[in-house]
């Protein structure tokens, strides 16, 4: 695993400290006076060179802005920075998650054969999303105490996530193929 | 007491000069061109005083393409050398136009090059070359209007066009001879132009219905900041389908055969189908009729078209567009009661059906203020008035986003997605591969634009090779793809083997687009005194170049020398002189190098002050949250 330099981190663009703990709003507003300060428009007459950097500076801030305003990348990426890495290809789990996550699919492949699918899948969105915003608060935590156990602990926690993540894609697909428009 | 600053002898700042900048709005039934004078956005009239330029170009046997209403005067008597709606083939490739039902209005010819042609009087044409005939007659218009050259112009397009269509629009430009500012979203424009900048924070809604094209965008405005939150819509949709639905009914009211219907028939039902759809607009019925033209026999049909038949026709139609619509509330993480507003852009937002359901949809009264077909090319103008310069101190600023996410293919024929729909641009994000066999030493790589899996559901947008890759066991080569993705919504592509240092790049060019080498020969072939002209051209636009760097360069030391050091002041110095005596030459290859040594030496300078300018932003900021 690479040291990654701080100095240079997504947080450091934006001068915020290093933590799970961002306020979205500060975030935001630091973002778009950053865009202001060097994104393509404003060197729309300047030479070729100083473009093609302001497009290079604006994606960076536009990228930095993206991992951490959505707080699962922002965990991953956090644990990313103390030298957690997530293996997309590991897929244990304890087996609690597992049942969750199997009742949950057998619901959603039901939901075509339900009365009103439309209202089964938006049952089974807030579900996902209750689950969601359980894990988010267990990461902000986990990720605070940063003990060597504990951001282990995080790691399968984002792993969880990801896979709720997964699941409302799959929620989006459904919706899709059901709206009457 | 501040110093005052004196200029060296013989390099007088210039004094603030207003340059010429326009917004064109190049529609698929309308086109039209927009400029700031006075602190005024208008749209400029022709000499017989409209403001809309029919998008119709005809070719005739001798003598310049005809563009606009005298073109579209001819669409039923010379069908197939009128040109109309080109907006819906550009950038795509035969079998999609063919799919649009569109082919039997024109003979499209499958030519040796990717891009479809079609088959008049005058040649083969591209629908790239037909756009530049618009273009180039919105250009005389605008440099007659405003006496003088266009510095830049900003040309808008759907935010829902691809990379191709993109990169298609920008060609045309470049055939028209204009120097493109941005390729702005048309309903980004229409924001701009509702000046939705002024005041009204919060989130709004652009529901933009035009000829051929929909989109749907949904917007944060913030302390004059426009940050796209998502956009959504379908480029093969539009008052044009409202046209066909209508005619086919016709045709059936009629009983008349559509296998026997000529192509200036067709053109004469489908106009009679528009005339009606937009009487409806004010009226609960309409008389329709067929005249000689159109039915075979003398005899002529005539019929009644309700409005209550209308809304059956074309209900389907404007359902397609509020499913975009719920997509693209979902993309942005909106609830419906979230939004302040919603602004209705595109001559087909006109019709009240449309502008019901919308309303329904939205649970809000459609704003309509401004005329919808004008509104796009005035938000233009107004970025373009900004990006030449002649508003330095303004606070707008537009995020947008791209519209379609961009992959690459992989094993198995399936789609990485490398930078995904609604990402804010520019954009830049870079994803390692690795081979699939021993030894391998050559890597294909295919890139894709759309949201399936498969890449045989995406659209192609071009391909490459990555030669010269050491001989390794298979899966431990890491090849790096990066794709960027600028301002104007164009992608460029980079493979890089890390272990060796073997790179290899590409600009994309769409794979239905034209080549460089044959946007050059159309260019030459434009020219009449083919080799001065093209000297003289490249001359002037490294002159054009030259003083921009100059002018930068200068003003950027005149703020920030505080950042150089001796050193690297010294190189500057001397490459900017270099420059200035090279500037006033007449051998365009010796200003184009004392630019490259001009630039070389002040590139990390200009980084450097970026850096500073984001953390003084940053500083301010703090001062502002506390």
């Amino acid at each position: 695993m690479q040291t990654v330099d701080l100095s240079s981190s997504f947080f450091a663009v934006f001068d915020l400290p290093v933590s799970f703990d961002v306020d979205l709003g500060v975030l935001s507003a630091r973002y778009r006076e950053a865009q202001r300060a060097v994104h393509p428009d404003k060197f729309a007459h300047a030479p070729e060179a100083e473009r093609r950097l302001s497009v290079q500076m604006a994606a960076r801030i536009n990228e930095a802005y993206q991992v951490l305003k959505d707080p699962l990348s922002r965990g991953r990426y956090l644990l990313e920075l103390q030298g957690v890495a997530l293996d997309d290809a590991d897929t244990a789990f304890d087996a609690a998650f597992l049942m969750e996550q199997m009742e949950l699919r057998e619901r959603l492949a039901d939901v075509k054969n339900s009365t009103d699918p439309v209202r089964q899948l938006h049952i089974i969105a807030d579900d996902i999303a209750v689950h969601g915003k359980l894990l988010i608060t267990q990461l902000a935590s986990l990720l605070a105490e940063a003990s060597a156990e504990s951001l282990q602990q995080a790691r399968d926690v984002t792993r969880k996530l990801q896979f709720f993540r997964r699941l409302n894609e799959e929620v989006e697909t459904l919706e899709d193929e059901l709206g009457d428009y | 007491m501040a110093l005052l600053q004196i200029s060296e002898p013989g390099q007088a700042a210039a004094p603030h000069q207003h340059k010429l900048a326009a917004g064109i709005d190049l529609g698929t039934t309308n086109s039209l061109v927009a400029t700031v004078r006075s602190g005024k956005v208008e749209t400029l009239p022709d000499a017989q005083g409209r403001h809309l330029l029919p998008s119709v170009v005809r070719y005739r046997e001798t003598g310049a393409p005809q563009v606009g209403a005298i073109a579209k005067q001819s669409a039923i008597s010379d069908p197939r050398n009128t040109i109309s709606s080109v907006k819906r083939y550009v950038g795509r490739g035969l079998a999609d136009i063919c799919k649009g039902c569109s082919c039997s209005e024109y003979e499209f010819v499958d030519s040796d090059s990717s891009v479809p042609r079609i088959r008049t009087v005058a040649g083969d044409i591209s629908p790239v070359e037909v756009s530049a005939e618009i273009l180039k007659n919105l250009k005389q218009r605008a440099e007659e209007t405003l006496g003088g050259e266009l510095t830049g112009v900003v040309i808008t397009v759907p935010a829902y066009f691809d990379d191709a269509q993109r990169q298609s629009t920008k060609d045309a430009a470049q055939l028209a001879g204009l120097q493109v500012l941005r390729l702005l979203n048309e309903p980004t424009a229409a924001a701009v132009a509702y000046g939705l900048d002024k005041g009204s924070e919060g989130v709004h809604v652009v529901y933009d219905l035009g000829g051929g094209t929909f989109d749907i965008s949904i917007l944060r405005l913030n302390r004059g900041v426009f940050e796209v939150m998502s956009t959504a819509g379908n480029t093969a949709l539009g008052g044009d389908d409202f046209d066909r639905i209508i005619a086919q009914w016709l045709i059936q009211q009629a009983r008349l055969d559509p296998s026997a219907l000529s192509a200036g028939q067709m053109r004469a039902i489908l106009l009679e189908a528009c005339r009606a759809k937009e009487a409806l607009s004010d009226t609960e019925a309409v008389n329709v009729f067929l005249s000689d033209d159109a039915v075979a026999d003398s005899s002529v049909w005539r019929g009644e078209l309700t409005r209550t038949r209308l809304n059956e026709l074309i209900d389907p139609l404007i359902k397609k567009t509020l499913s975009s619509c719920r997509r693209a509330l979902r993309d942005a993480g909106i609830d419906v009661d979230e939004i302040e507003d919603v602004v209705m852009v595109g001559g087909s937002t006109r019709s009240p059906r449309v502008r019901e359901l919308v309303g329904d949809f939205f649970h809000c009264e459609p704003m309509v203020d401004i005329d919808p077909d004008k509104v796009v090319a005035a938000g233009a103008a107004i970025q373009a008035d900004i990006l030449v310069g002649n508003k330095p101190d303004d606070e707008m600023l537009l995020l947008d986003v791209i519209p379609l996410s961009l992959g690459i293919e992989t094993m198995g024929g399936l789609v990485e997605k490398i930078i995904s729909r609604n990402t804010t641009i520019p954009s830049a994000k870079a994803q390692d591969f690795t081979t699939f066999k021993d030894g391998q030493t050559a890597l294909a790589v295919h890139v894709v634009q759309g949201e399936r899996e498969l890449v045989s559901d995406c659209r192609s947008l071009a391909r490459f090779e990555l030669r010269g890759i050491p001989p390794m066991v298979a899966g431990s080569a890491r090849i790096r793809v990066t794709f960027q993705v600028d301002a104007d919504g164009l992608l460029s592509v980079t493979a890089r083997e890390q272990i060796s240092g073997v790179e290899s790049t590409v600009q994309v060019k769409p794979s239905f687009g034209l080549t460089d080498g044959e946007i050059e020969t159309m260019l030459r072939e434009s020219m009449s005194h083919a080799k001065e002209d093209i000297v003289a051209r490249m001359l002037r636009e490294q002159q054009v170049e030259a003083d921009r760097i100059l002018e930068s360069v200068a003003s950027a030391i005149t703020a920030d020398a505080a950042l150089l050091t001796d050193v690297e002041r010294t190189q500057i110095d001397i490459a900017l002189a270099e420059l200035r005596k090279m500037r006033d030459g007449d051998d365009p290859q010796k200003i184009k190098s004392a630019i490259e040594a001009l630039n070389a030496a002040s590139t990390d300078f200009a980084a450097r002050r970026m850096d500073a300018s984001i953390q003084s932003a940053m500083t301010g900021h703090k001062v502002d949250e506390f």
